[in-house]
């Protein structure tokens, strides 16, 4: 394949991010823009951002990596990953809008009303979002090697060179018109390719659709504990969506709770229209590309199909616009989860030291850095399963916190704080284990390899147990907490004095 | 009506019995002055909304939950087929998207519709009380 091609597709999708980025600019002044946008964002607009930020290298590359190389299991990888729209629709997108919080650690100060809560919430925000960036920076340094021959540093240096620059000049308004404009990039990066490739084999597929029968691939369960795998995955995608920092900072710029629910049930819509095209290209990659399957070289099963399929110069433009949409979801992901790191960081650690915008800036930079350090020493786990890690910790952390503190008044600082602790070392010693590639075999090595079955009810009755042991300690303003949660901002009420720390400051 | 806060005793209510404090008079009221009777309205409203949410979840666990285990348990539903199309397939490939989105805007409209109880009940901002 011409990599002249694919180079030009990368730069135009790179352009793009910074163009559409540096136009925000000029709307984005104060330490509220740079945090939230100023919460003036219609569900249209925020609908397509929130996805647009959401589906990541997992979702353009690993979920036809893994489909390729494992077959009808690995669909639960996109579906939990919509699923987990539902859950957060229904337990958490209004009120989590109505309790005015910028971030989880906000959440976490207002509902229980203790600052060591805020400041574990805070290191949890900094883990899972590293968590989830170093696959990020690892797809992109995957897609230019395949397309390229570079060596791997070069994609992930390049991706945060250009988050940096978003992150640095615009902050959050202007990464919203970014991830807006970047859902549909990837939309159409996937759609038209493999309309091509499906207009071109047409007819052509019936000696090899023998790979298809596979009994292995083809029926569900075939794996060792696959049953148990299944069902952790499920509750890691169906409640980790919910604890992710840069999903749910996105709520906080939707109007108000009822425009919250809106813009949720659109998500679902875009996400579910999106997820129909990896598991087309996973299927054909096992058609056209069988001997990817089960090797490293699998997460790129996306970008190589085409030319496998079509040849010529139709591939180079195919695969040319494959890479542009790969770099918009390493983009528009990394972008969302620097500017939550930066968020967290830039309030509660630096923020003391420096002016809010400065600081917002200096913890972005400081973010992107390390996890380019981590990411250069880290193995190469599949990137679907390392982002789907990511989850695993959200699900025992902050979905027991989102979930009791919304729903159960009895909820105290001693047990969110226990729960937090208890769930985010387990999950994230398995998730460790498994990086680096140190998981046990047998039933052991199923449970580190997926933690969140065990994890998730461990975290829930840490939370709910340790807060029955502490009935004294429930928060003083907890019935306010619970009126600005559920009520309706229609109807006028006191909803009680908790102020932001981003907005204490301006 | 009322005496002035220094005045002794001017007049005689006849108005009927009062309990306690003076009592306030609308729910909104009632709510801001965290009253049993507000708590009670905040109540109904939290649980009618989590009843909801519950019901919600039990229907996707019902359903699309039930594959892996309805797999395990039948292994021939597993490699069930029709039109050559393994169903399996085209349930979470497919079908559990429309699904799932057609779930999201039925809760949408019963959880408006509870709020919307509320308001009624509560008194709108716009509604002079």
């Amino acid at each position: 394949m011409s990599a002249v091609a694919a180079v030009i597709g990368v730069v135009l999708a790179s352009l793009l991010t910074l163009g559409v980025g540096v136009f925000g600019l000029r709307l984005s002044r104060t330490t509220s823009d740079f945090y939230v946008a100023s919460r003036a964002i219609g569900p249209g607009l925020n609908a397509s951002a929130i996805s647009g930020e959401y589906l990541s290298a997992a979702s353009f590359l690993g979920v036809a990596s893994l489909v390729l190389s494992r077959g009808v299991d690995m669909l639960w990888y996109p579906v939990g990953w919509t699923a987990g729209y539902l859950v957060l629709l229904v337990f958490v997108a209004a009120p989590l809008r109505r309790s005015r919080a910028y971030t989880l650690p906000d959440f976490a100060e207002l509902r229980v009303e203790s600052r060591r809560a805020r400041h574990v919430a805070s290191g949890l925000v900094v883990v899972i979002a590293v968590l989830y960036l170093v696959p990020q920076f690892q797809g992109a340094g995957l897609t230019l090697g395949a397309l390229t021959g570079s060596p791997s540093w070069v994609g992930g240096v390049l991706v945060a060179l250009v988050v940096l620059v978003i992150v640095v000049s615009g902050g959050m308004r202007s990464i919203t018109l970014v991830q807006a404009v970047q859902y549909w990039l990837k939309l159409t990066a996937l759609l038209v390719p493999l309309a091509v490739v499906l207009v071109h084999t047409h007819g052509g597929a019936d000696a090899t659709t023998v790979r298809l029968h596979d009994q292995a691939w083809a029926v569900p369960l075939q794996r060792p504990h696959a049953l148990y795998l299944t069902y952790s995955l499920v509750v890691a995608t169906f409640l980790g969506t919910m604890g992710l920092p840069h999903v749910v900072v996105r709520f906080y710029t939707n109007p108000d709770g009822r425009a919250a629910r809106r813009t949720t049930v659109r998500v679902l819509a875009l996400l579910g229209l999106f997820y129909l095209l990896p598991t087309a290209y996973g299927v054909l990659g096992r058609l056209y590309v069988p001997h990817l399957a089960g090797t490293p070289a699998a997460d790129s099963v996306v970008l190589r199909l085409p030319a496998e399929v079509l040849g010529g110069s139709t591939a180079d433009v195919v695969t040319a616009v494959l890479a542009a949409g790969a770099f918009a979801a390493f983009l528009s992901t990394s972008s969302g989860l620097v500017v939550s790191i930066a968020g967290v960081v830039g309030q509660d650690v630096l923020g003391r030291w420096l002016p809010p915008v400065a600081a917002f800036r200096a913890a972005g930079a400081a973010g992107a850095l390390v996890t380019l350090g981590i990411t250069a020493l880290s193995s190469g786990l599949a990137v679907a399963q390392a982002v789907e890690l990511a989850f695993a910790v959200a699900a025992s952390t902050f979905c027991p916190l989102l979930l009791l503190g919304i729903w159960w008044r009895g909820l105290t600082a001693a047990g969110a704080v226990a729960g937090l602790l208890a769930g985010g070392l387990l999950s994230a010693s398995a998730v460790v284990a498994t990086m680096l590639g140190a998981a046990p075999t047998g039933w052991l090595g199923a449970v580190v390899a997926q933690p969140a079955l065990c994890t998730v009810p461990l975290a829930f009755l840490t939370m709910t147990v340790v807060s029955l042991m502490t009935p004294g300690r429930l928060p003083a303003h907890l019935e306010s907490t619970m009126v600005r949660l559920h009520a309706p901002e229609a109807v006028d009420l006191d909803r009680g004095g908790f102020v932001p720390v981003a907005e204490r400051a301006g | 009506m009322s005496s002035t806060p220094h005045g002794p005793r001017a007049r005689v209510r006849v108005t009927g019995p009062r309990t306690g404090r003076r009592r306030p008079t609308t729910v909104a009221a009632e709510i801001d002055a965290r009253t049993e009777l507000g708590a009670v309205y905040m109540r109904s409203l939290v649980r009618s909304q989590l009843r909801l949410a519950v019901g919600v979840v039990l229907v996707v666990l019902a359903t699309l939950g039930a594959v892996p285990l309805a797999c395990a348990l039948f292994p021939a539903l597993a490699r069930l087929e029709v039109l050559g199309v393994p169903v399996a397939w085209v349930l979470l490939g497919v079908l559990a998207y429309p699904f799932l989105v057609l779930l999201a805007a039925g809760y949408v409209r019963r959880a408006e519709r509870n709020e919307a109880a509320f308001r009624d009940l509560a008194g709108a901002r716009d509604v002079p009380r």
